[in-house]
């Protein structure tokens, strides 16, 4: 029975750059900006690098396929780098192959580094394709908001909650990221919005508005991992953060193929979270977790996350989330750095982007005004690819 | 003896009212205004000839078994395609077997009629059986024109052999003239047309008369032995000289359909006698005559059979059937007659695997799945590992059509931001009847009507148009369920 990596790696190290519209920098300039704050909050040389693993999605617009141009950017010392990707998934999974490097004891000092160019296309939203030649002929016509809208309606229709009802929870949620998104100088949207705002935006994609769907941008972010007892060695007078469980979960088709899902909700999520509790010895994850950064591409997604994740029971989200439940002053404050919602969404950034806000919370570098109470546990939660047919990287970390 | 033994139609379900075309374009020429009455069908964005033959191809097929048909005539002057066989697309959809003849009839007009006539000879020497002889148009004209005014989009099919006959065939006559009245040459998108007072005199008031005398003569009949006379002439004064000369009544006069659907080129003759079939009594005479190039005169006797006939919408079914477009930009941007700008999203679409298409026509253009021969579930795309977690038995798959099978709603959306020429583009996952689920585009509704639970059929249209490379794409798409009274 395999014993998982439960305090086996901690983060020595982490880098996030402000997320935004770019304009004046590049996916090399991105990744420079993340690596060097990311190497001088670990103290090491660049060279102590044993090994990276960088995530970048769109080659297209990015950096090219492979990971030569990375690892020629940094200057890294010869070691392997790998390119990782899984659709929005895609640094959370940089940060798994670094960690389980770390676990297996093949080095000792890795790097994790996700980064994505987006704002190069020319247009608004993610660019299409990257399904290979099949939907082409035989798909359907849907941009990124499309495949996620479509949980609202079987959601409202399952629990018999009037869309009206599952409207407002969403706008909740959306307000609750901007109110925490301004107080955060990296994140891309710093302005507070209102319920009434969101409910009478445009719709991109019926039934979600503008303020419905998280931004647009570019960013890096960057962890180094190392074993517990360097990083203990290293910074004596710090608390370790470690890594207490990295699971992810990948569609089978059964949502897409069998006739047992019902459109509500993501069966992946709920496979790795069952996963990830278990690994990180956690029994009761609404009373355990003390906050979390979940992929809030879109407000509904965030709103039936909650529920797969096991924290609002099902049917159950939007009480909790109009009760203020998440919120920053509530029991377990979600999206505290606001979130996809209002870092915009790099694709192969965010998932790093999300561990680094857990990580500035454990070790309370954050201002009063946005420190979460009571931080012990905080959660990640990384989505790639459409609610039926995609992955979820869930990662829990903690300090002791 | 040979026959038509089943008929079908397809309407598009838009309208433009001729009202719109003048309010936007009168003022460049006023003499549109005296075609201002009525409506015309006009294809959605995503349909063509093709997708409406499959459309009127699947009606006419209702209660005939597919595997007995063994040809697949098609009458067309707007193919989008000059080499590759427009038939061999419509074939998979229709769901008949591949060991079939196939043409594609164009050129003239009356290439509609001269279809069925070879499908009845086929079938009355003997050679061949059950051929479907589909026809649809969606010609273009130049704005502000009466060609513009008067142009609609229809389709019409019929199965042609000689068991369970519903109108026997009696006999045939043809002229052929190289009258230039209206020409389109290869690259041309809109016809040339002659005066339209030339036509009226010299082409339909010579032609028309001329075959149906010419077949009067043959068979020894009057034209009032016939309980309709249907012939497609869109010229109002014409139509009047021919009916006078021939002696036809208001009675036995069938509609040319020109305010509900306008003139539907190779079609229209073909629409008309599918609709004719409709109210059709055993022991009636049609005389069913085309116009393009020549004539074509046709003459059926209607059997008891016609007392069996039942399943489909037909033309009177897709009329009922109608919404109005409202909006003459519209038309013209669905019709790539204004260029518009669906977005720079949709530049770095991928091109089309011809060697994928070829291996995969089956799901692609026939909508085939799998049914795991062990579980029994039913499953889109075709698999190799069956998707019950149960089961996941591997190569026990035989072949699963979804074409034919009523889904439901479990989600949908309305997409803004998707690059598409009718947004919203709508989509969403469709549950079908007996198991298999899958996404889908839906056409054809808007998001108002739309529900979780709500029925919906599968229909044959372009998932995509690619103009750098001039290929179209054909895959299904959902659409509200229309009961079949």
């Amino acid at each position: 029975m395999a014993e998982g990596i439960k305090d086996k790696v901690a983060i020595l190290g982490m880098g996030c750059t402000r997320f935004g519209e770019r304009w004046d920098v590049g996916g090399d300039d991105l990744m420079v900006e993340a690596f060097v704050e990311c190497l001088e909050d670990a103290g090491i040389d660049k060279n102590d690098i044993e090994a990276a693993y960088v995530g970048t999605c769109y080659d297209e617009v990015n950096l090219g396929k492979a990971a030569v141009a990375h690892a020629e950017i940094l200057k890294l010392p010869h070691v392997g780098v790998t390119r990782t990707e899984n659709f929005c998934a895609t640094a959370q999974e940089a940060l798994r192959a670094a960690t389980y490097a770390v676990a297996s004891g093949a080095f000792d000092i890795v790097l994790a580094l996700g980064v994505e160019k987006l704002k190069d296309t020319g247009f608004a939203g993610l660019p299409i394709g990257g399904g290979g030649a099949f939907p082409r002929l035989g798909g359907y016509n849907g941009s990124g908001p499309s495949s996620f809208a479509q949980l609202a309606p079987p959601y409202s229709t399952k629990y018999g909650i009037e869309m009206e009802k599952v409207k407002k929870a969403m706008a909740h949620i959306s307000v609750k990221s901007h109110a925490n998104g301004k107080m955060n100088p990296r994140a891309h949207l710093r302005f507070p919005i209102t319920i009434e705002q969101v409910l009478n935006a445009p719709i991109i994609a019926h039934p979600l508005g503008l303020f419905d769907c998280c931004g647009v941008s570019d960013g890096a972010a960057a962890a180094i991992v190392t074993t517990p007892a360097i990083a203990k060695s290293l910074k004596p007078s710090q608390d370790v953060i470690k890594i207490k469980a990295i699971q992810i979960s990948a569609a089978n088709g059964e949502e897409t193929l069998f006739s047992n899902w019902d459109g509500a909700s993501l069966i992946t999520t709920q496979v790795a979270a069952a996963k990830a509790y278990k690994e990180a010895g956690i029994k009761n994850p609404r009373e355990e977790i003390s906050m979390m950064e979940v992929h809030d591409c879109f407000s509904i997604t965030e709103l039936v996350i909650m529920e797969d994740l096991g924290i609002s029971p099902p049917g159950g989200a939007c009480e909790d989330i109009m009760s203020g439940f998440y919120d920053l002053d509530g029991k377990i404050p979600c999206q505290v750095d606001g979130g996809l919602k209002c870092f915009g969404h790099p694709i192969g950034a965010s998932g790093l982007r999300m561990v680094y806000a857990v990580y500035e919370q454990l070790l309370e570098r954050v201002p009063e005004e946005r420190k979460v109470k009571n931080m012990r546990l905080g959660l990640t939660h990384n989505l790639g690819g459409e609610p039926a047919r995609g992955v979820t990287s869930l990662g829990i970390l903690g300090r002791d | 003896m040979a026959g038509i033994c089943s008929y079908g139609g397809y309407v598009p379900r838009y309208r433009l009212n001729r009202g719109t075309i003048v309010q936007a374009m009168a003022w460049m020429n006023m003499a549109i205004m005296a075609h201002a009455q009525g409506e015309k069908a006009v294809a959605n964005f995503d349909e063509d000839p093709i997708t409406m033959a499959v459309a009127a191809g699947i009606d006419a097929l209702k209660g005939i078994d597919r595997s007995t048909v063994e040809g697949v005539y098609f009458a067309s002057t707007t193919m989008p395609y000059k080499e590759r066989l427009n038939a061999g697309i419509i074939i998979p959809a229709l769901n008949v077997k591949d060991q079939v003849r196939a043409a594609d009839f164009g050129g003239g007009l009356k290439a509609g009629t001269t279809a069925l006539l070879s499908a009845l000879d086929g079938v009355e020497g003997g050679r061949i059986n059950n051929i479907a002889v589909i026809s649809a148009d969606c010609r273009l004209a130049k704005t502000a024109t009466n060609q513009e005014m008067i142009f609609g989009d229809a389709a019409a099919a019929f199965v042609v052999g000689d068991k369970d006959v519903i109108a026997e065939f009696k006999g045939s006559y043809s002229v052929t003239y190289d009258f230039c009245d209206h020409i389109r040459s290869n690259d041309a998108d809109t016809d040339r047309q002659w005066e339209e007072r030339w036509i009226r005199d010299m082409g339909y008031s010579q032609f028309i008369p001329e075959a149906i005398n010419g077949l009067l003569d043959k068979h020894q009949l009057k034209i009032a032995d016939f309980a309709k006379v249907i012939y497609p002439c869109n010229n109002r004064g014409a139509r009047k000289d021919i009916n006078k000369k021939l002696g036809i009544s208001p009675e036995i006069e069938q509609s040319n359909l020109q305010a509900e659907i306008g003139d539907s080129g190779t079609s229209l003759p073909l629409v008309m006698l599918a609709q004719a079939l409709e109210g059709a009594k055993p022991g009636d005479k049609l005389l069913v005559a085309s116009y393009g190039s020549g004539v074509d005169a046709l003459y059926f006797e209607v059997t008891e059979n016609i007392q069996n006939k039942k399943g489909n919408l037909g033309i009177s079914g897709y009329l009922a059937k109608k919404e109005d477009l409202g909006s003459y930009t519209k038309y013209l941007v669905w019709r790539d007659l204004v260029p518009a700008d669906v977005g720079m999203r949709n530049e770095v679409a991928d091109y089309t695997a011809f060697s994928m298409l070829w291996r995969r026509r089956k799901e692609i253009l026939g909508l085939w799945g799998s049914r795991c021969t062990s579980c029994g579930t039913p499953q889109w795309p075709p698999q190799r590992i069956c998707a019950n977690p149960e089961c996941g038995a591997v190569d026990k798959m035989e072949p699963y059509s979804f074409a034919d099978k009523t889904g439901h709603i479990i989600s949908f959306t309305g997409d803004m931001l998707a690059a598409g020429l009718n947004p919203p583009s709508l989509s969403g996952r469709i549950e079908f009847e007996g198991g298999g689920r899958n996404m889908f585009d839906f056409t054809d509704c808007t998001i108002e009507e739309l529900f979780t639970g709500k029925a919906m059929t599968m229909t044959f249209r372009l998932r995509y148009n690619d103009k750098a490379r001039n290929i179209i794409g054909y895959y299904w798409k959902a659409t509200p369920l229309q009961e079949v009274s």
